[in-house]
């Protein structure tokens, strides 16, 4: 459990002196949310369901960026294999890393959030905070968390393989589909202002991938990295 | 070394009755496709295809088991046995799942009147086909032999298991599955029944043969390179 957190802490540590990847994502972001708007004409006649994936492609999209650069700081100077010399299963390697990313990524998405309410929302009527936001901001952070498990988990495939950056998205785009679905739909709802019983069983779903993901990830991550010379 | 010893399956006998076997099934099931089984009486001939269209998407779903079942041989094994098992499978089962997408397209037109549309099982069965697409281009940019079996297997195991939630997910927004016929489709013909599954089971044997085919090539691929060097 310390070896988590210490791991944890690390590159938290190493972002916060570098300062490279937060504000790569928070304009990535920027610039994605200018391009739906550009590419939607500046509409504010867009429904819920629109914007919430728009939303979520924002986050996918930079949040990846993000992950990709995850390993790749690792391999410099060989850092990786000094990660692996200590002496604790290699799921705890993943699991701490999966926390360092999914912090980053929740971080860069919360300052991100009352941006696209700005430009997408400016004419819904005061949003209510207990009934909208928080519930929403729950939502985010459990999609986050479906697709940064998978994400972290590749990114030390891909970072391995000839194509590198461009393998990550191949990996985790077609697998991260449920985690798609269910998000925007149950963020469309809660904007909507549905009762919770509309999408629960999203919710449920939402949940059980994460579960899932990251059991499976930080059993395989093991194997993901045996230090065989290839 | 003579090439054929490094087939550890190569009987040639039985290769030979799993052929004829194989061909026989394949030329009586597509018999009974045209003039065994009755014309469906609102779809009419078109629904044919349906026969094929069953027997690419079985044998299809039998590959991708079998390369999520060698994917962990290999994991807990590694010998390169398993791993030429799972990515010979993966390749044969893409061909066979682009047939299913295909003959599907054919039938859906004239039945649905459209090419496509985003049907929880369509929608899954897409996906399946990206996730071998990407499971293949994966083995060709992973690098060495035994970093790109390993990755390999892992993506296999990953997307084996992602392809359930996938479907019960796209389930969510379009319920609207039509079940053709089979169980919960009411009566069917059991003349278009027995169709079906010599159809099946053609595919199966199918597979089977290809499969065997494709690992023998692969051997001696390997064979070939190593000598080579």
């Amino acid at each position: 459990m310390k070896e988590i957190l210490l791991i944890f802490r690390k590159d938290l540590l190493v972002e916060w002196r570098s300062k490279q990847i937060f504000p790569t994502m928070l304009i990535f972001s920027l610039l994605l949310l200018l391009i739906f708007n550009v590419a939607f004409e500046f509409r504010s006649d867009i429904d819920f369901h629109t914007i919430s994936a728009v939303v979520w492609i924002t986050f996918i999209f930079s949040g990846l960026l993000a992950l990709g650069r995850s390993f790749s700081l690792e391999k410099e100077n060989n850092a990786f294999s000094f990660l692996l010399l200590i002496p604790v299963s290699r799921s705890y390697i993943y699991l701490g890393k999966l926390l360092s990313n999914l912090v980053m990524v929740i971080v860069s998405e919360i300052f991100i959030l009352p941006l696209f309410l700005l430009f997408f929302l400016f004419d819904a009527k005061g949003l209510s905070l207990m009934d909208t936001i928080l519930p929403f901001l729950g939502v985010t952070v459990l999609g986050t968390i479906g697709f940064v498990s998978l994400g972290t988990f590749f990114s030390s495939m891909a970072v391995n393989t000839k194509l590198r950056d461009m393998m990550l998205p191949l990996l985790v785009f077609p697998l991260i589909i449920p985690v798609i679905i269910t998000s925007v739909g149950v963020c469309s709802s809660i904007l909507e202002g549905r009762p919770l019983g509309y999408y629960a069983f999203s919710l449920q779903i939402l949940v059980c991938f994460d579960i899932i993901f990251v059991l499976l990830c930080s059993l395989l991550f093991e194997y993901l990295i045996e230090d065989s010379g290839d | 070394m003579k090439i054929a010893e490094t087939d550890p399956f190569s009987f040639k006998e039985m290769r030979k009755a799993l052929f004829f076997l194989t061909f026989a099934l394949m030329v009586l099931g597509t018999w009974m496709t045209f003039f065994y089984a009755p014309t469906e009486v609102v779809m009419g001939h078109v629904q044919r295809i349906f026969y094929f269209h069953m027997g690419t998407v079985w044998a299809a779903t039998v590959a991708f088991t079998v390369v999520f079942v060698a994917s962990i041989y290999y994991l807990v094994k590694e010998t390169a046995k398993w791993d030429t098992l799972a990515y010979c499978s993966a390749e044969i089962g893409m061909l066979l799942l682009t047939l299913t997408i295909i003959t599907g397209s054919i039938w859906a037109k004239p039945v649905w009147g459209t090419w496509w549309t985003w049907d929880p099982q369509l929608t899954t069965t897409f996906i399946l086909w990206v996730l071998y697409a990407v499971y293949l281009l994966l083995r060709s940019g992973a690098g060495g032999r035994g970093k790109k079996a390993r990755y390999s297997a892992i993506f296999a195991i990953v997307a084996f298991v992602d392809l359930p939630v996938v479907y019960i997910s796209a389930r969510i927004k379009r319920g609207i599955s039509p079940v053709v016929f089979g169980p919960g489709g009411g009566g069917i013909d059991p003349a278009m029944m027995q169709t079906l599954l010599v159809v099946l089971l053609g595919f199966t044997l199918l597979f089977i043969l290809l499969l065997r085919e494709r690992i023998r090539i692969m051997n001696m691929e390997t064979a070939l390179y190593t000598r080579g060097r």
